[in-house]
């Protein structure tokens, strides 16, 4: 990052194989580029790694993966998004997230412009969540290997003393709290994928719900079992999982499950459940029942969870069952989906 | 949802529960088989079983053009898919459908092998336009309801003088297979088949009308009733049905007006009937080989028939023994009746047609309401 340097053409250039080739493009491309959106005191001592403080109580550490399609979606791109998703891996934890990593692994022919529009959202969805990317790494590989741009992410947070929230905390009669309208990320992408295309006004929910956890802990204290984001997988793929770790089954009731009218009719057009797609800015909390009303109200009057609400219990089942009431009057089961969700043909 | 909302309102469903309670005959059973995996769907997500009366049994049949198509035939898309030459364009649910021994479209194309998920026809015509240096050849496949997009796809790469594109056509009837599970060859093996009225394809009506029906109410005194995917057409339907059986009564209704007439759309189909014509026989998974169950391409258009040009050798291939789809499809045996049900037959390693799409008995059975087989009291 010495030495001389000419300025990045970001208006018209593009990623060549020496920007990963660790000479001096590669240090133009980390400087010019990711120094400038991320800008903060660790990235600027220039190492490899930083060495940071975390204050008391006990760390939590997380890892992920973002190789999302397209990169650029309604209410974001896939470096806010991965800022997002790593905050809140940590966040359900009930931690409060630092310091995250991020890798890029960039693919020859990629504009600059793109990347730096990614990289500033990156540096936008951290600032605003408080939390700092305080080291990264750059590859590039050949054109057609990346799909444009893949990026890895670490972080680490840090959990207030006292506070354990994992599944095996989960009991008979406890509350299934979700956030908001589930599916608007999945079908938000969807939406401008190529070969499927449509019109709707969805936008993608991503966002960092560690302030919404911190106003849910502060009424829910110990009564709070676990959190978790329903990410890739849905609802349905979250409570399945609950419900193995936690030995128990949950029954919902389908009337109580918030879902936007035009997710329902997307979903509706392309044989999809929303149920099973993705979100990016929602968490599924397990509370006990005296603490339910206080948290539910504690997540509406948070601007990420004015749509909150309750919809179902946890029940003993030694099936791990997550049932439903039909909003029709019927009964069904929520399964897991098997491989990935792909529209009917009739 | 406007337009949807409106059948799926619980206050008319159990309205319509109650009516069906009211006018059943408690000392005989009613057995309706739905004939498409869509209906099947709906039973099971709608939970629908909950609000019928115990006598009163929804048989699911053969399901969706997916869960009918013989391993066999997978195996010769993929031996055509590997081919370097050929690009395969696919419709997305058939990517995971087995072939022999576990191999897939979604296997072969990770092999390397150039397929290619499509939302529609005109993908396929573009991709053959946009590569003119391969074959692209179109995996057709579907009830009367996707064969006219098709025909009209054949006659349009003939207008545009398309010479690198075919299709591998898959088509098939229903009508044929309705009768073949009332008449089959193996009832003798399996047993009689206890079937007391069909819910008849819906979509499938939207094309071919309901006088193709009419036979088999006649000769097989069956009532069917066409009726539309949405809880509540299914409900009213099935009372059309009970009320049918009370009389003896048995001809085709029409609860689906709303899309269906009695002779269908006149124009979609002269289309199919402009470029297709009869199999003698097609192989139904589950069902065996059915007479006249499927089409192929009328001799003026040969030239676009994948299997012709490219010399595909028909391939056979058994199901799992131990596999009882044969006698689920006829309405005999349930899911759980299969000793593989659940054990090593799941969605995600579908052993039998019943599993294969999500709309198959098993499938749904195991995915919707398997639940009900470990607590006979319903959820609400
Ligand atoms: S469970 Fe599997 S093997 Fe058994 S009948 Fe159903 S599809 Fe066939």
């Amino acid at each position: 990052m010495r030495g001389h340097q000419c300025k990045l053409d970001i208006k018209n250039g593009c990623i060549d194989l020496s920007h990963g080739s660790g000479g001096r493009a590669m240090a133009q491309l980390i400087s010019g580029l990711f120094h400038e959106a991320f800008g903060n005191e660790w990235l600027a001592r220039g190492n490899d790694q930083s060495a940071f403080d975390v204050g008391g109580g006990r760390m939590v550490m997380t890892t992920d993966g973002y190789v999302v399609s397209p990169l650029f979606f309604p209410g974001g791109n896939i470096g806010s998004l991965a800022v997002h998703g790593t905050v809140n891996d940590i966040a359900m934890a009930g931690a409060r997230p630092l310091y995250l990593s991020a890798s890029f692994i960039i693919e020859e022919g990629f504009r600059f412009s793109h990347l730096k529009m990614i990289a500033e959202s990156m540096g936008e969805a951290a600032r605003s969540a408080g939390v700092h990317i305080i080291t990264g790494d750059t590859k590039v590989v050949e054109r057609g290997k990346a799909d444009g741009l893949f990026i890895s992410t670490a972080g680490v947070g840090v959990v207030p003393d006292g506070l354990d929230l994992s599944a095996e905390n989960a009991r008979v009669g406890d509350r299934v709290l979700i956030s908001g309208t589930l599916g608007d990320h999945g079908i938000a992408i969807m939406s401008k994928r190529q070969n499927l295309a449509f019109e709707t006004d969805v936008m993608s929910d991503s966002a960092s719900l560690h302030d919404l956890v911190v106003k849910m802990v502060e009424a829910g204290g110990h009564g709070i079992r676990l959190m978790r984001d329903p990410t890739r997988g849905g609802l349905a793929a979250t409570l399945n999982e609950i419900a193995q770790q936690s030995d128990l089954g949950f029954r919902l009731q389908e009337e109580a499950i918030p879902v936007k009218p035009d997710v329902a009719a997307a979903c509706e057009l392309l044989g999809l459940d929303p149920l099973h797609v993705a979100n990016e800015g929602k968490l599924v909390a397990i509370v006990s029942p005296e603490v339910a009303d206080a948290v539910l109200a504690a997540m509406r009057a948070h601007p990420l969870g004015c749509d909150a609400a309750e919809i179902g219990e946890a029940i003993a089942d030694d099936h791990h069952f997550v049932q439903m009431a039909t909003s029709f009057g019927g009964g069904c089961i929520v399964d897991w989906l098997s491989g990935e969700q792909l529209p009917r043909i009739c | 949802m406007k337009y949807v909302d409106e059948f799926r309102d619980k206050e008319i469903a159990l309205g319509l529960a109650k009516a069906i309670r009211a006018e059943v005959d408690l000392a005989r059973p009613y057995r309706f088989m739905e004939f498409c995996g869509g209906h099947t769907h709906t039973v099971s997500r709608y939970g629908l079983e909950d609000m019928l009366p115990n006598n009163v049994r929804m048989i699911h049949g053969p399901g969706c053009p997916v869960c009918v198509l013989p391993a066999g035939r997978i195996d010769m898309a993929i031996h055509l898919a590997m081919r370097p030459e050929v690009i395969l364009c696919v419709y997305g649910d058939l990517m995971r459908v087995p072939g022999s021994q576990g191999a897939s479209l979604l296997k072969a194309k990770a092999r390397g092998a150039d397929v290619r998920m499509v939302y529609s026809t005109i993908d396929a015509i573009r991709i053959a336009e946009e590569n003119p240096a391969r074959e692209v050849v179109f995996f057709a496949i579907g009830f009367e309801t996707t064969t006219p997009p098709t025909a009209i796809m054949i006659r349009l790469a003939e207008k545009k003088h398309l010479s690198n594109f075919s299709v591998f056509c898959n088509h098939v009837l229903t009508p044929p297979a309705m009768q073949n599970i009332l008449e089959s060859s193996d009832i003798r093996n399996i047993g009689g088949v206890e079937i007391d009225g069909f819910i008849g394809p819906a979509h499938v009506s939207v094309i071919i009308g309901t006088t193709p029906y009419e036979f088999i109410a006649e000769e097989f005194g069956k009532p069917i009733v066409i009726t539309g995917f949405e809880p509540l057409d299914m409900m009213q339907a099935i009372l059309m049905l009970v009320r049918q059986v009370n009389e003896h009564r048995h001809e085709v209704e029409n609860q689906y007006r709303r899309a269906v007439i009695r002779d269908g759309n006149l124009r979609a189909k002269e289309e199919v009937s402009t470029v297709f014509e009869l199999r003698d026989r097609f192989e139904w998974r589950g069902l065996g080989r059915v007479p006249y169950g499927g089409l192929r391409l009328k001799p003026a258009y040969t030239k676009y028939d994948a299997e012709l040009r490219f010399g595909m050798r028909e391939l056979c291939v058994a199901d799992d023994p131990a596999c009882e789809c044969g006698a689920i499809l006829r309405g005999i045996k349930k899911p759980v009746d299969c000793k593989l049900f659940g054990t090593v037959c799941t969605p995600v390693t579908p052993m039998g047609s019943c599993m294969v799409s999500s709309e198959g008995a098993c499938a749904a059975h195991w995915t919707y309401g398997r639940f009900r087989d470990h607590q006979q009291r319903p959820v609400s």
